[in-house]
């Protein structure tokens, strides 16, 4: 508990410590190594599972209710992690993150037949469809999202 | 060295306005519009959007010289997000990686690459490297490739001045004649260690574009100013003489120095400053796994205001035993500071130095000696970098680092570190 005193401010009132000489102090490992150290493996892990690019995977915060539905597989509730993928290429059905208007949106890619639109799950938000011309940017591929327990 | 390397050709890569453009990633608003990053405590511009260039904005000119011009042109300010810069140059560089296994990082936002035996088109190649990175990123990269890491840094160079090049410039296929007009366009400046001090040298010498250099007889330049400019002119010409930098080597000594938001008075706010940059440099001694024996701290006033009293001391003692420990880092600095400290001076910068690096384990244990347990010690380092590196720097720290730290420095335009704190990830709608 010596060591309590270093924390304070006081500790710059202190030299170096004097040093004590011990008699002896050295430890001395004994008994059987482990059998089972011959049989470890490493322990799951989430990122060996969802996260494929760690360079290119981002986490974002859900905010909202537009991606809540009643289709449990496919509903993202407000406030859930979403793991995002940028070296995936955005594929029709997949969820991305997009940019509309310089701010990001989660959404469902809509790609078919030359249409192209983000589709919410709330059937209370309206489908953003994209005009001719205009550009749609998306910022990565949702690859999966994680939500607390309560 | 001389010896024909055996990763030429090479490429150098490196990211457009670095800062600005990871501003950009998680602030897509910020597109098109003028954008600058400030240096610590908001001093002075370091990185600056294209569209800042365009109003001449210089690199380093001072916020607060500025601001009819940001008014006017509605110029964004943002403070240098280190935490965010620091994790996207680590993807970047792992990346590139992938594109060959001989990288020199070069600094934080640009690296060399061994392209020899790549059996490729380079220029595809190139663009190849600048789509992964754009994609898996967002931050937008040039492509210089050469025959010597001269004429690679001067493609690269040419890659984003020139819009011809799309990018990725090879020097290679740039036509004898062609490379010759380019030289001649090319200031001084723009090659790689040349400084404005030899520029202006040269210029009156008679040297004054980089085409003249490379004509320059290696032997005289040698005579005449440096071995170090003989590599240049030597590898202006293609000949390979300077090599790819072996694996990065540890650091042989660890600096954490800073300025303050605001003049210090007083021992406490110092002894504040000199935990925290002792806390600091002791985690940076564990990362790459050395101890230090030495230990030296500096404390000084505002060079700039030469009107008011100037004071500066920099002491140097032997840290005995070795240590990495940083209670024991923290105690060696501000019994430092507690000696050199001088009662009436508004201090303006503190720093804490550790010397004498070793790789931890080649240390011989003393005998007669009763260190904390060292055992013990490590496992509280360790607990304190993890809970560090988990929850932000000083989450865990000593109690000496204060608990205001009113003299840290000034981020008024502090984005949040979207990818290193969970509270502060982007958000979706």
């Amino acid at each position: 508990m010596m060591e309590a005193l270093l924390f304070g401010p006081a500790a710059a009132h202190l030299a170096p410590p004097i040093q004590l000489i011990p008699l002896a102090g050295t430890r001395v490992p004994a008994g059987f190594p482990s059998p089972a150290d011959d049989w470890t493996e490493e322990r799951v892990d989430l990122n060996q599972r969802y996260v494929t690019h760690p360079e290119a995977t981002f986490y974002f915060t859900v905010a909202g209710d537009s991606m809540s539905g009643t289709d449990p597989a496919r509903s993202i509730p407000d406030g859930a992690t979403l793991i995002v993928d940028r070296a995936l290429q955005a594929e029709h059905g997949a969820v991305v993150v997009a940019v509309i208007d310089g701010d990001f949106t989660v959404k469902r890619l809509f790609s078919r037949r030359g249409r192209i639109a983000l589709i919410p799950e709330n059937p209370a938000y309206p489908v953003i469809e994209l005009a001719e011309g205009q550009e749609l940017a998306i910022w990565g591929v949702v690859t999966a999202w994680v939500h607390q327990a309560r | 060295m001389g010896a024909p390397s055996p990763m030429s050709p090479f490429a150098l890569v490196d990211v457009n306005n670095f800062y600005v453009s990871c501003q950009r990633v998680f602030e897509p608003k910020l597109e098109g519009k003028p954008v600058l990053v400030l240096s610590n405590n908001d001093g002075c511009a370091i990185a600056r959007s294209a569209e800042v260039k365009a109003l001449g904005v210089k690199m380093g000119a001072p916020w607060h010289q500025m601001q009819d011009l940001v008014r006017q042109h509605s110029i964004i300010a943002r403070s240098s997000n280190c935490a965010l810069y620091a994790d996207m140059s680590t993807r970047v560089m792992t990346i590139l990686r992938q594109f060959s296994p001989h990288q020199e990082v070069y600094s934080i936002d640009e690296c060399f690459l061994g392209l020899r035996g790549i059996q490729r088109d380079l220029i595809d190649y190139g663009q190849e490297i600048r789509g992964t990175v754009k994609q898996w990123t967002g931050l937008p990269v040039c492509v210089g490739i050469g025959p010597t890491k001269t004429l690679a840094k001067l493609a690269n160079h040419l890659a984003k001045k020139r819009p011809e090049f799309n990018s990725v410039c090879d020097w290679q296929r740039i036509d004898r004649q062609r490379q010759q007009a380019l030289m001649a366009e090319l200031a001084l400046n723009d090659v790689w260690g040349v400084g404005p001090r030899i520029a202006a040298r040269l210029q009156t010498d008679g040297i004054h574009n980089v085409a003249t250099l490379a004509a320059c007889d290696p032997e005289t330049i040698r005579q005449r100013y440096s071995v170090v400019l003989q590599r240049t002119v030597l590898e202006l010409r293609g000949v390979l003489a300077i090599e790819l930098a072996q694996e990065s080597e540890d650091k042989q000594q660890i600096c954490c120095a800073r300025s303050f938001g605001h003049p210090v008075y007083s021992l406490e706010a110092m002894g504040e400053a000199v935990s925290v940059y002792a806390a600091r440099a002791a985690e940076k001694l564990r990362r790459q796994h050395s101890i230090a024996s030495g230990i030296s701290v500096f404390i000084q006033t505002n060079p700039f205001k030469p009107n008011e009293p100037q004071y500066n001391q920099h002491v140097a003692i032997a840290l005995d035993p070795e240590s990495d420990d940083t209670l024991q880092i923290t105690r060696y600095a501000l019994w430092i500071l507690k000696r050199i400290y001088r009662p009436g001076f508004a201090y303006a910068k503190a720093g804490v130095m550790l010397t004498g690096l070793q790789p931890r384990g080649t240390v011989q244990r003393h005998l007669f000696r009763t260190d904390p347990d060292p055992l013990t010690r490590a496992a509280l380092n360790e607990t304190m970098d993890r809970i560090n590196a988990r929850w932000g720097r000083g989450t865990m720290r000593t109690a000496s680092a204060g608990t205001t730290q009113d003299w840290k420095m000034r981020q008024n335009h502090l984005s949040p570190a979207w990818t290193t704190r969970w509270p502060d990830i982007p958000v979706a709608r």
